[in-house]
């Protein structure tokens, strides 16, 4: 492949059983992440290429020969999205599967997946106007979360205290948002005791745990959040794997909350981060994900994990 | 060099282009281009639809 992505043909035929896995790490900035994930490819003997998603151009009709396989890295949750949807056309591939994919960085196609599946997650309703917002807000409660649906590291998430509140952000959101602004996602507030739980899930094994601690409602590394090893017990590794077949499963960030008796299904998702995770649980996860990511490329395709 | 500060900022021991560092002059998050030489571009600031 030349520096601006475009494949250069090569003739494989009757050779590949010779050749190491070819990896393409589709990413755009090299986080610390992507360093470790390509140092666990290459040390597994896998020969890897960046392949940045600001420069590359992808024709449609010239798939990706020179690729075994796709690690999907980018910071984009739309370009991520575009470029495995062609990926998936031309049988490339991918880690994770374009429909793994586009249900986690939905909220609300997750929530609508968990439920289907029964997993329990906190109770969430979707409102369309902003006086319809309001009920839906009227009737969880106060507090109560108001999320968008795509988006991640802990952003525009807001905890609405009263209705005042309530009716100035959902005007705001009407006036000042984008068009997906528009659909009000409104969730139940949970007790949770400063600190959530992520479960790293790879295929449908949930290999470690952490607990993420901050004073701040929002438990979010990305916000300052400190972590923790959190013991995968028998409960958070069901439910864990559950909600990782419920969105089709893959190499998966299961986020749960404690909420009194109960745990919850937060979210899903699909593009994990883990440098904090790796010395706090002692757990190989980039080698882990490469062990995942080289399986995929041998069996020709991701598994579609099921509900047991 | 800086290209907010022009300061000069050394290219980290494992650093490779597309990794972000910051400007030690005036904190600016740079994107290293090449390392050798050393080039560097604002790195863009985060938009709605990155992350996990």
């Amino acid at each position: 492949m030349d520096f601006a992505g475009t494949p250069v043909s090569r003739d494989f035929v009757g050779t590949e059983h010779l050749m190491a896995t070819r990896v393409a790490l589709l990413c755009s900035r090299v986080r610390v992440e992507e360093k470790l994930l390509r140092d666990a490819l290459v040390q597994r003997g896998a020969d890897v290429e960046r392949v940045d998603d600001r420069e590359t151009v992808i024709d449609l009709n010239v798939p990706w020969r020179d690729f075994d396989v796709v690690l999907e890295r980018s910071l984009s949750q739309t370009n991520a999205l575009a470029a495995l949807q062609v990926f998936e056309a031309w049988g490339l591939p991918a880690v994770n599967r374009y429909a793994v994919t586009a249900l986690c960085n939905d909220k609300l196609s997750t929530s609508a997946a968990l439920t289907a599946a029964g997993i329990p997650s906190p109770r969430t309703l979707v409102a369309f106007t902003p006086e319809s917002a309001l009920d839906a807000a009227e009737q969880i409660g106060y507090p109560v979360v108001l999320k968008p649906l795509t988006g991640s590291w802990g952003r525009l998430l807001a905890r609405i205290n009263d209705r005042d509140a309530a009716e100035a952000l959902f005007e705001h959101k009407a006036v000042l948002g984008s068009h997906e602004h528009s659909v009000f996602y409104l969730q139940e507030h949970c007790n949770k005791p400063a600190r959530d739980i992520r479960v790293f899930v790879i295929g449908s094994e949930p290999i470690c745990a952490i607990y993420r601690y901050a004073e701040h409602w929002i438990t979010n590394t990305a916000r300052g959040a400190t972590t923790s090893n959190c013991p995968v017990t028998a409960d958070i590794a069901s439910l864990s794997r559950r909600a990782s077949a419920a969105v089709g499963g893959g190499v998966l960030a299961v986020d749960l909350l404690e909420d009194g008796d109960r745990l919850l299904v937060s979210e899903v998702n699909a593009g994990m981060e883990f440098r904090n995770s790796i010395d706090v649980t002692g757990v190989d996860i980039p080698g882990r994900v490469a062990d995942f990511v080289l399986r995929v490329a041998r069996q020709g395709s991701a598994p579609v994990e099921v509900l047991a | 060099m800086c290209p907010e500060c022009e300061a000069v900022v050394p290219v980290p021991p494992d650093g490779e282009p597309g990794q972000v560092v910051q400007c030690g002059e005036c904190g600016a998050e740079l994107e290293v281009v090449t390392i050798d030489p050393p080039v560097f571009t604002l790195a863009p600031p985060e938009e709605e639809d990155w992350g996990e």
